[in-house]
């Protein structure tokens, strides 16, 4: 039986030939060390990573590729801003739907003083703007919310919350880990000031691939995560100021950056739109296929608008983790089951510590597998309830 | 050195500035080649970008709004 393959949410697969092709070709005829050396292939490699940068820089709407600095994934982009950003008397703010690459940093930086609020979401994950601005301090220095959660799929409402923050003088940072290449996204039109991506996920790149977005001179007010060689003014022996280097010490990850550079060029030629309206489609499929099975609960809006291709179910009496097996095991469906590394989220919808059975739907997903994974979940749903009459 | 003028570089602050530039030299369709910072000037194990001395006021006018150039300098 071919997989189902409904996991895109923790990374996209499969991905497409020509960032296979990008890797090879990067391994087979490149290889050298990014720009630290000056023979011709070093200046190759460096031209990859820039090209990469370029990308980057285009599908989220940075107008300079100099403000995007490279790092391994979303998780140390935020760590690299969150604790580069905040110090003891300063207070930030976040979202009841936060997975916890957002919310560990927070909770280590609240034990060295740094206080926190958490604006409370709604049962579907929905953030009221006005929870926001009331849980807004005098010495708030940060709100820092995910632009989709990766459990209910459930958009925040960026545009208010910039408006919030900037009004403010606050700085807005964007956790945009599942929505950069399946949501149209523009820092400057939003007024995000720093947004961070990872670029296994909807990017189309390999694991390993990740970074942020920075507003031009907002980076002297983020201490650099970690310090060493980057090729530039080597003869000092003090970290450069600029960017991207400020941010981008050792070796970068080159071979995954001509990836990424091929995924992202890859989500450009079907266009970001695109790629929105199908996978909105097939959200769309599924819950309509769901809604009213007997022995299921659905989590997350109803209207498809206010979320991405993520879905969380549950049938009612089952463990998340049977569900999952028994997709796998008869159906060859494969959910991710359980907390999603987001025990805030499933708290906020009313599902900790047990957690849900995660759908994700991707850029090549079809609604033949959406069918069948409808039809698998009321099969072992109807299935378990027969068993327990 | 023979003491003879016969190319400039434009130094910068990273390897990424120098393939911004490269790209911004390429578009306004100026002759280029990146080379090596020459050791007379930096001990930096970066790169620069080469042109010839004629062309300095049209590789500064193609750069000035897009890129932050360190130093202009002849060899
Ligand atoms: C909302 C959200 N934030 C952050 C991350 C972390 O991404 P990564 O594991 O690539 O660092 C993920 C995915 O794992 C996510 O879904």
């Amino acid at each position: 039986m071919k997989p189902v393959y409904f996991d895109n949410a923790a990374t996209s697969w499969p991905k497409p030939p020509e960032m296979m092709e990008a890797m090879v070709r990067f391994n087979e005829s490149i290889g050298a060390n990014p720009g630290r050396s000056g023979h011709r292939l070093s200046i190759e490699a460096a031209r990859v990573v820039y090209e990469a940068r370029e990308c980057a820089a285009r599908i989220i709407g940075s107008p300079d590729p100099l403000s995007i600095s490279f790092a391994k994934n979303a998780t140390e982009a935020i760590n690299c801003v969150l604790l580069g950003l905040l110090k003891a008397g300063d207070h930030v703010v976040t979202s009841g739907m936060e997975h916890n690459s957002v919310m560990r940093p927070l909770r280590f930086l609240e034990r060295q003083g740094v206080g926190l609020s958490i604006a409370p979401c709604s049962p579907a994950g929905v953030l009221d703007p006005d929870d926001a601005m009331r849980a807004v301090k005098g010495n708030t220095k940060v709100i820092v919310v995910t632009h989709a959660s990766n459990v209910t799929g459930t958009l925040l409402p960026l545009d208010d919350l910039a408006r919030i923050a900037r009004e403010r003088g606050i700085v807005f940072v964007v956790d945009a880990s599942q929505t950069a290449g399946s949501i149209p996204l523009d820092v400057v039109r939003t007024g995000i000031d720093v947004l961070c991506f990872t670029g296994h996920k909807s990017l189309l790149g390999p694991q390993g691939t990740g970074g942020f977005y920075i507003r031009k001179g907002l980076e002297e007010s983020v201490s650099p995560l970690m310090r060493g060689g980057t090729g530039s003014a080597s003869e000092f022996e003090e970290q450069p100021d600029f960017l991207p280097d400020r941010f981008e010490s050792g070796t970068p990850n080159a071979i995954g950056l001509a990836g990424l550079a091929a995924g992202i060029r890859f989500v450009l030629g079907l266009g970001v739109e695109a790629i929105r309206e199908k996978e909105a489609h097939l959200t769309r499929l599924f819950l309509e296929g769901m809604a009213g099975m007997p022995g299921t609960r659905l989590y997350g809006p109803q209207n498809v608008r206010q979320r991405t291709a993520v879905v969380s179910f549950n049938i009612v009496g089952m463990s998340p983790s049977e569900v999952a097996f028994e997709l796998d095991e008869q159906f060859a469906v494969l959910s991710r089951p359980g907390l999603h590394c987001a025990p805030a989220a499933h708290r906020t919808i009313g599902t900790f510590p047990e957690g849900t059975v995660r759908f994700s739907f991707g850029y090549s997903t079809t609604e033949d597998e959406v069918r069948r994974g409808i039809e698998a979940v009321a099969h072992i749903s109807a299935a378990y309830h027969k068993r327990t009459l | 050195m023979s003491g003879d003028k016969t190319y400039c570089v434009a130094l910068f602050d990273s390897v990424s500035h120098v393939m911004k530039a490269e790209k911004l030299l390429k578009e306004a369709d100026i002759p280029y080649k990146i080379i090596p910072v020459p050791r007379s000037i930096s001990a930096d194990c970066g790169v620069c970008v080469r042109f010839l001395p004629e062309q300095k006021e049209t590789v500064m006018e193609a750069l000035r709004l897009h890129i932050h150039v360190r130093e202009i300098r002849e060899l």
